[in-house]
């Protein structure tokens, strides 16, 4: 299999068109979350009066007393439907940490269309062990 | 300690990121070892916010990189779900065993691995096994090839010893597990000395598995709130662009940089690894 460069290469064999999808997916999960913690960070700084503009702001946005509000699903919501600069933050973030989890997913999928079982078993029990240490650190 | 408004916080915070995910996405690794102590150290985060920080910088590393790594076909993705088998297995064990195990003990077993590791990464054109028939290998069709552009041709390349590969990365998992620290320090040197694979795609396969491990801690981090937006944002947006730009590098370098790079990460960590060793109460 030699693959001298993309524009001369011979039509892409199925484990090429999995890879390209994948690749694909990466590349879009990125951007997005990229852009959405440019245009979050961008309305943090101009309209929250939490990110300030002196030094002492700084510290209470780092130290455990001042923190962060909430986290949970309710306040991201509410936050998203006000625009609020750390919600769009919050977004990104998540869509940044479900990108290589849906690697995993589409993996499997790929698999499965290429018929490639010893795979899709290899693949299907790599994301029950991410759910199994998802529940473990959950309950810790 | 750095005492800076939000916007310069911000901005230093940014560029030190940029770094790391050059660095990271081309050794390999996650970039905690440079994010966590600049944080602390440099800007004053609070210790929770700075590892919750840095689980989402291990995720930008792999995602910003592994974009281009899967397209140009240096991650071995069928290496890399694997010995992501194993090594998730290993690290489930270890974070239930971490409260029963003595910590110093381990900090220090491990600083020695890592020396130990480096010697050998250094002089792993010695070291590296030769390739031997593998039929695991061949019926899972893990052997893979890549076009080099330092190189100017496609690299071709057969893996071998997947069980012994398998069991190390167990634990290499167990002790992520553990400690709580990245895997990657351990992941190449298994490839790239065990398996027989080129140091390029070790590092990339590295990439895409390290992602794929954090994914589920780093939900639950930030579920329970140790992942600051003020904080995280700068780091994730700083790393998905530096990892990203590092990967466009990796294809170009020789193998001899990344080497050496790597040998240096080594030597880094075991130090801190013994520090914290015969540091920790």
């Amino acid at each position: 299999m030699s693959q001298p460069h993309h524009d001369q290469l011979p039509p892409p064999s199925r484990a090429e068109r999995v890879e390209l999808v994948i690749s694909n997916l990466l590349r879009w999960g990125v951007f997005a979350s990229l852009l959405l913690l440019v245009i979050g960070s961008v309305i943090s700084f101009a309209f929250s009066g939490r990110y300030g503009h002196a030094p002492g702001d700084t510290d209470a946005l780092i130290t455990a007393a001042g923190a962060f509000p909430a986290h949970d699903v309710g306040w991201l919501i509410d936050g998203l439907r006000h625009g609020r600069g750390q919600a769009i933050i919050v977004l990104g973030l998540f869509l940044l940490i479900l990108t290589p989890l849906l690697r995993v997913v589409v993996s499997i999928v790929a698999f499965t269309i290429e018929r490639d079982w010893a795979f899709v078993g290899i693949t299907a029990i790599v994301l029950v062990l991410l759910t199994i240490s998802f529940l473990i650190g959950g309950a810790s | 300690m750095l005492h800076t408004t939000p916007l310069l916080f911000s901005l230093a915070v940014f560029a030190i990121s940029l770094v790391a995910g050059v660095f990271g996405s081309l050794v390999g690794v996650g970039g905690g070892i440079i994010v966590v102590p600049a944080l602390t150290l440099l800007m004053g985060v609070d210790i929770r916010f700075a590892i919750g920080a840095s689980i989402v910088a291990v995720i930008a590393t792999s995602s910003g990189a592994a974009a281009s790594y899967v397209r140009e076909r240096i991650a071995n993705l069928r290496v890399a779900m694997f010995l992501e088998t194993s090594t998730a297995v290993g690290a489930i064990a270890g974070a239930l065993l971490a409260h029963h195990v003595p910590k110093n003990a381990l900090y220090i077993l491990f600083g020695i691995v890592l020396i130990y590791t480096a010697w050998s990464m250094s002089r792993s054109r010695k070291n590296v096994r030769p390739a031997r028939p593998d039929p695991l290998a061949d019926r899972l069709r893990l052997h893979g090839s890549y076009y080099d552009a330092a190189e100017g041709k496609t690299v071709e390349y057969r893996v071998s010893r997947t069980k012994l590969g398998l069991a190390t990365s167990l634990l290499a998992g167990l002790n992520s597990g553990l400690l709580g620290v990245g895997g990657g320090a351990i992941k190449v040197p298994v490839m790239n000395l065990f398996m027989g694979m080129p140091l390029k795609a070790c590092t990339a396969t590295s990439n895409f598995m390290i992602g794929v491990t954090a994914a589920a801690s780093a939900t639950v981090y930030l579920l329970r709130g140790d992942v600051l937006p003020f904080v995280a944002a700068p780091v994730a947006a700083g790393v998905l662009i530096g990892a990203t730009g590092g990967a466009k590098l990796l294809a170009r370098l020789k193998g001899g940089v990344i080497r050496t790079l790597f040998v240096g990460l080594l030597i880094v960590t075991a130090v801190q690894m013994l520090w914290k060793g015969f540091h920790t109460p």
